[in-house]
């Protein structure tokens, strides 16, 4: 038996630190999802099963808004293109093949693809990768679960303020996008549309709308695509 | 019975979409004016879903409590606070001005 190299155990520390950091904010999602309406096995599935955190505030924030499910289903896919971008990523440096791929897609995620692709060696990537992806997973369904008995046995979201905290974990998965103009002009775009809008259409509808800034803004004019910071994903946020 | 249809549409659609990821090649998404589309669609989605959240109402667009527990939300993000301290914040704000009989 012999020691781990010292990349591989200062990766399995990067992903057990990020896991329990990550997995703490599936408290408020938790919380969010019982005041929309979920109960607590419906709110577990979603983070068992969805797995990706902006996609899971989106659902319950349209359907607590009485929105219907066709709109809440494409904002959540909409917002889940990005993990299919990180497993083109992924798929070069991790080597899976056959079942294994169904496992690693599931753990595909802001925190495991950066923590992995960050790493020295390929075992390290690989570690890093595996560690962090299901590190996330247990701690965020861990405090999915306290969220959801939390919420129920709070009461009247709105008296506990819980629609204002939904709103402020937007601004939290919104802010670390904002680093280009052009993304800043693409939220005010989408803000103005959904604000426009909002009067005279379904719940759910203004957002599917809004959606459309990025894609006027983002073919309007040639050039490079956004370039992502040194040391971030491309578009990750503090949630998996 | 809808309520779980949702959940596992979307759950289904999202496991499909990180899965496509290992199985099709990288050339499907590549493409300056494509990529910009893509990294800036999580972007107006979220700012949709935050001016939603923050004055949406059952009748039309409503100000209420909601909206200075957002700016102080986007506040204490500028100065890099936790994300689960100023969700907390946030509520607590809206939380505070509504036992004062405000919005």
């Amino acid at each position: 038996m012999t020691t781990a190299a010292p990349e591989v155990s200062q990766a399995k520390r990067q992903a057990l630190s990020v896991g329990l950091a990550t997995g703490a904010y599936g408290v408020s999602f938790g919380a969010l999802s019982v005041a929309a309406g979920f109960d607590v096995l419906q709110t577990q599935a979603l983070s068992a099963l969805l797995f990706t955190g902006g996609s899971q505030f989106a659902i319950v924030s349209v359907i607590g808004a009485g929105g219907n499910p066709v709109a809440a289903v494409a904002t959540s896919t909409m917002l889940g293109v990005r993990n299919g971008l990180y497993a083109l990523e992924t798929s070069r440096v991790l080597g899976v093949r056959g079942l294994r791929r169904l496992a690693a897609a599931h753990v595909t995620i802001d925190e495991s693809t950066a923590v992995g692709l960050a790493q020295a060696t390929p075992e390290a990537r690989r570690v890093g990768f595996w560690w962090t992806g299901l590190a996330v997973f247990a701690f965020w369904n861990l405090m999915t679960l306290a969220g959801a008995l939390l919420g129920n046995a709070l009461g009247d979201p709105r008296t506990w303020g819980l629609d204002a905290a939904a709103a402020a974990a937007f601004v939290g998965l919104l802010w670390p996008r904002l680093r280009s103009g052009l993304s800043v002009a693409t939220a005010a775009v989408a803000a103005l549309i959904a604000l426009l809008v909002y009067s005279w259409t379904p719940a759910g509808v203004p957002v599917l709308l809004a959606a459309l800034a990025a894609l006027v803004i983002g073919l309007a004019r040639p050039g490079e695509p956004e370039p992502p910071e040194p040391g971030h994903l491309d578009g990750e946020d503090p949630t998996p | 019975m809808t309520l779980w249809f949702t959940v596992l549409l979307a759950a289904a659609l999202a496991f499909a979409l990180k899965l496509a990821g290992y199985l099709v090649p990288a050339s499907t998404v590549e493409g300056p004016r494509r990529s910009r589309v893509i990294s800036l669609l999580p972007v107006a989605l979220l700012a949709g879903l935050l001016l939603t959240q923050t004055v949406g109402g059952d009748a039309g667009l409503t100000v209420d409590a909601r909206v200075p527990a957002v700016a102080v939300a986007v506040a204490l993000f500028a100065l890099r606070v936790n994300f689960l301290v100023v969700v907390l914040v946030a509520a607590a704000v809206a939380a505070g001005l509504r036992a004062l009989g405000w919005g």
